[in-house]
């Protein structure tokens, strides 16, 4: 190999990243060449300059926390849903039975949506907060849903779920996206659970159920027979599911 | 029952989740908080900056945990912050990308004007005592695409390919900025000296 070949390799054999025969090639070149050896000696001892001599700058203390603080819950409670998929299974067998979901989290950013979850979780703290659960206060569901029914133009489903730990309180009338809608009331343990119906528009495609959590509330959202239902409550995710789960079921 | 139609039950599947992003963004991007740290550092030249860059890449990290597949956090993490990085740059509107470079190998007529006769510039800068500013400043001097070529090298000590996917340009770009920034590294150091 002439000089200009060398020279073209000098880097890559300064940084070992020439084959072997190549690199063999360089070594018995810059054995007899003094021109090659000194502009070799020159890279080389900037290189060692630069890996001694050039300040390494270590991640600040706190870095790792500060980041931390902005990942996982409390970043999602703040800005981001994270909605799952819920896929469902076929005919119910068992209320545990009808559903499944993937492992994988869907981060899709649903502005409508979005802003429906904090309308519902609105909701649902004016409720907690004035004591206001029920307009129906009535474990009995041939009573709540004729009394709902009579007050919008739609009808929904009504069950009282107390077999699957989730006893139904009562209904209420809501005012959301201008429109009536309407709350069944379920309590688990000492939590209160609002499931906010109403019908879909007309050409809005079904969903699958979605979970989000924001502001220690978590909320469900699905789609079924042509109604949206919206659950929220400060219960668990998976108690929340196992409240759709149920309600679905039964439905 | 039919409650698992996997290995785990919806109950699992869900509380799982968040937790294994968690647990996976711990441990293949936390320990290259340095490496990302520095590399930022070098990009941006401010403490600050490189600050808010690394934080910005670490949230898209998280972001998009799920597509990443474990096999090389630091690259991965690097990539991202450089990403980040020049994102910043445009939002930010710092016009600091001017200096012009050609991408063409040493060529001959380079080889025998330089300085091979004299003694290593180098040598003779590690005799002084502040070497390590001169280094510094020389570094901070060059262009960012040689800049980043030269910092991941040297300091991250990676090799040409991981280079390559983290700057995103073929391996012969690699070896060509790392000698356009050696050259020019060398070019500060002797003005530094002469001056």
């Amino acid at each position: 190999m002439d000089c200009t070949s060398i020279r073209n390799r000098l880097h890559a054999y300064l940084d070992q990243e020439l084959d072997l025969p190549s690199a063999t090639a360089v070594d018995q070149h810059l054995a007899s060449c003094e021109a090659c050896k000194k502009a070799y000696a020159e890279q080389s001892a900037l290189q060692s300059a630069l890996r001694s001599q050039a300040t390494y700058h270590s991640a600040p203390a706190g870095l790792a926390q500060r980041i931390r603080a902005r990942i996982g819950p409390k970043k999602e409670r703040k800005v981001r849903f994270h909605w799952q998929q819920w896929l469902p299974m076929g005919a119910a067998v068992a209320a545990t039975a009808l559903l499944s979901w993937t492992a994988a989290i869907q981060y899709v950013s649903v502005s409508e949506d979005e802003a429906t979850g904090e309308r519902v979780i609105a909701g649902h703290a004016r409720s907690i907060v004035t004591g206001h659960l029920a307009d129906v206060a009535s474990s009995d569901q041939h009573s709540v849903k004729p009394w709902l029914s009579s007050r919008l133009d739609y009808s929904l489903p009504v069950t009282d779920l107390t077999s699957a730990g989730f006893p139904l309180v009562g209904g209420r009338l809501d005012y959301l996206d201008q429109r009536s809608v309407a709350v069944l009331v379920y309590r688990h343990r000492e939590h209160v659970i609002n499931l906010f119906v109403w019908p879909l528009q007309e050409g809005s495609h079904v969903q699958p159920v979605r979970s989000l959590a924001k502001r220690g509330y978590n909320v469900l959202h699905w789609s079924d027979g042509g109604m949206a239902f919206w659950a929220v409550s400060d219960l668990n995710a998976a108690e929340m599911r196992d409240f759709a789960a149920a309600y679905t079921a039964a439905e | 029952m039919g409650r698992s139609r996997g290995a785990r039950g919806p109950r699992e599947a869900f509380s799982l989740d968040d937790q294994t992003r968690v647990r996976r963004f711990e441990s293949f991007f936390v320990p290259h908080l340095d490496a990302a740290y520095n590399f930022a550092r070098w990009l941006t030249r401010d403490e600050r900056n490189a600050e808010d860059v690394v934080q910005e890449a670490c949230l898209r990290a998280f972001k998009f945990i799920d597509s990443f597949h474990g096999d090389d956090g630091r690259a991965w993490l690097l990539g991202i912050v450089r990403n980040t990085y020049y994102t910043w740059l445009k939002r930010n509107k710092v016009a600091a990308l001017a200096v012009p470079f050609d991408e063409e190998s040493f060529d001959a007529d380079e080889i025998e004007a330089s300085h091979a006769s004299e003694a290593s510039p180098v040598d003779q800068l590690l005799q002084e005592k502040d070497a390590k500013r001169l280094v510094d400043a020389a570094l901070e001097r060059l262009p960012e695409e040689f800049r980043e070529a030269i910092v991941l090298r040297e300091l991250e000590g990676l090799s040409y390919k991981e280079i390559a996917a983290i700057a995103g340009i073929p391996l012969g770009t690699v070896m060509s900025r790392l000698a356009r920034a050696r050259k020019l590294l060398l070019q500060y150091l002797r003005q530094a000296q002469e001056s």
